[in-house]
């Protein structure tokens, strides 16, 4: 498919600087560009705090950059619609609202038709396994039910892009496994471009087509690494010799960026 | 007393005693202690011969609840003094939540408008009550503003620290959803600041009965306390805590209904945030 190889959005040396509290003018980044094609799953390899965060802020145009832009393919740009699906490290669903309206929220945003935005949840809550939790409120459900519902509702609007900011971080290890497993499904099944960021570098290797390797203050992207491995993978691929090989070549990656740091 | 309570959790000793004596264990706790106490009132008074216009026996206050129930002497005061409540309240809830919406929302109406609101603060609010008679005369409406005035501050105050206290993840996402000003103040803030609204509401309608009475004693011939008035102008003791038992239910009347549109609406309060906090 031609499509899959277009790009879908392009970052153009991206800089961002901060004022510290004393006034001292703080680089973040610097210098960030890359290119997403459609339908890749990306991930934003980098220790806590260099910066992964601060990126996935002004793709999502919650945060203005210093200097240099986010560009939406143009297909994409004229849409009314948000381009993008957000899932942060927490869940942040509105307590007040069962699962079924936690996942409908951005389409009454847009104004959706209730039976689409309805049709739709429900297809996404089968997707993610949450079929009969519909009404359920959130402090019903496990972190990782959380999460899922967040999904979902970061899906509701079958954006072209999934921005995924640590989004297991917060869950234990092995329901971070399933959830690695549930979202190299979802995105399958979905066809949405994932950028994930994450400072797991087996999770990086596991779920990515491409991974790009954070490093450096100010923080810049070091090459992507290509993750030539057929899906659908499973978890015993992680003991094998070659996703050891591209696991220890990222933590050198890594390593590598802070001796020079 | 403090005006901004926040919305916890509380009733772990009732817990406990419910452990003890079973579901209903508190009740009966605080029946057979209040049974004990007003034997021991009736026994004291007997037996030291207080007179009646000192403190009463609680059998004639009983009876004397029985007469005012029944005589129909009481519900017409009953009534005004609950009208005048209720319309103070909704005054203040209406105002308060206004108020606090822009104080909370608008950054220069903060800056300009709060610093007043906590100098008003200060001033104890019954004291303002013979200005509101000169301004308002002597009829319900004085009661109704009075009312109001006191239940306003609670509410407001908790209308404000609710707003600023939404989880700021929450209006991370509906910016990322692209909602309008007015979509975030209605799906996230407003849902967000309900058990802050609702602690503030339990303490003004308290407040609103306060007021309420200091209105009518200031100046009325109707309303429950106008009728303390008149009962201890008369040196009738028994009728004077007889009003007092009615308003109290009243109070707690207005409490409970409260609570019960609380626990509707802000059901989650207490455990909403356990899951985003897990972390």
């Amino acid at each position: 498919m031609t499509a899959e190889a277009a790009p879908l959005l392009t970052l153009r040396s991206i800089s961002k600087t901060y004022a510290a509290r004393d006034g001292e003018p703080v680089e973040a980044l610097k210098d960030v560009s890359c290119t997403i094609r459609a339908g890749e799953f990306v991930s934003i390899l980098g220790p806590s705090g260099c910066g992964k965060s601060t990126l996935m802020s002004i793709i999502a145009g919650l945060l203005p950059p210093t200097s240099g832009s986010a560009e939406f393919a143009p297909t994409w740009q004229a849409s009314r619609l948000p381009n993008f699906g957000i899932v942060f490290q927490d869940p942040v669903l509105f307590p007040w609202r069962d699962v079924m309206a936690n996942v409908v929220l951005p389409g009454e945003v847009v104004g959706l038709a209730r039976e689409e935005r309805d049709r739709r949840a429900r297809e996404l809550l089968r997707m993610v396994g949450l079929t009969g939790f519909e009404q359920k409120y959130p402090h019903e459900l496990s972190g990782g039910m959380q999460q899922r519902v967040a999904i979902a509702r970061a899906l509701i609007l079958g954006p072209p892009l999934l921005l995924m900011d640590e989004p297991f971080g917060a869950l234990d290890a092995l329901t971070r496994e399933q959830m690695n497993l549930e979202i190299a499904r979802i995105s399958r099944e979905s066809k949405t471009t994932v950028i994930f960021v994450t400072h797991s570098i087996a999770e990086a290797a596991f779920l990515s087509d491409r991974v790009f390797v954070m490093t450096g203050r100010p923080a810049s992207l070091r090459d992507a690494v290509t993750i030539d491995l057929p899906r659908p993978r499973a978890l015993e691929l992680m003991a094998s010799d070659r996703f050891g090989v591209y696991v220890s070549r990222l933590r050198k990656m890594l390593d590598v960026t802070r001796d020079l740091s | 007393m403090s005006t901004q309570s926040s919305p916890k959790p509380k009733g772990k000793t009732a817990k406990a005693a419910a452990r003890r004596f079973g579901p209903f264990g508190d009740y009966f706790v605080i029946a057979a202690v209040t049974v004990v106490l007003l034997a021991l009132w009736e026994a004291a008074v007997r037996f030291w011969e207080v007179p009646q216009f000192v403190l009463p026996p609680p059998s004639d206050v009983l009876g004397r609840l029985a007469i005012d129930f029944t005589s129909g002497v009481l519900i017409g005061h009953f009534i005004t003094t609950l009208i005048e409540v209720v319309l103070g309240f909704a005054l203040a809830a209406i105002l308060g939540v206004g108020l606090g919406c822009a104080i909370g929302l608008v950054p220069v109406v903060e800056r300009i408008v709060y610093p007043y609101v906590l100098a008003l603060q200060t001033i104890p609010k019954v004291a303002l009550a013979p200005l509101m008679i000169i301004w308002v005369g002597f009829g319900i409406q004085s009661k109704i503003v009075t009312a109001g005035l006191i239940a306003f501050f609670p509410i407001l105050v908790n209308v404000v620290a609710g707003i600023k206290t939404v989880e700021p993840r929450r209006i991370l996402l509906m910016r990322a959803l692209k909602a309008s000003p007015w979509q975030t103040f209605i799906k996230a803030r407003l849902p967000s600041m309900l058990p802050y609204l609702f602690a503030g509401f339990e303490v003004g309608i308290i407040f609103a009965v306060i007021g309420a009475i200091v209105g009518e004693f200031l100046g009325s011939s109707r309303g429950l306390g106008s009728l303390v008035i008149q009962r201890q102008a008369a040196i009738d003791v028994a009728g004077v805590f007889s009003v007092l038992v009615y308003l109290s239910v009243m109070g707690i009347a207005l409490n409970l209904i409260l609570r019960s549109i609380a626990k509707r609406y802000a059901f989650w309060s207490h455990r909403s945030d356990a899951g985003e906090h897990s972390a």
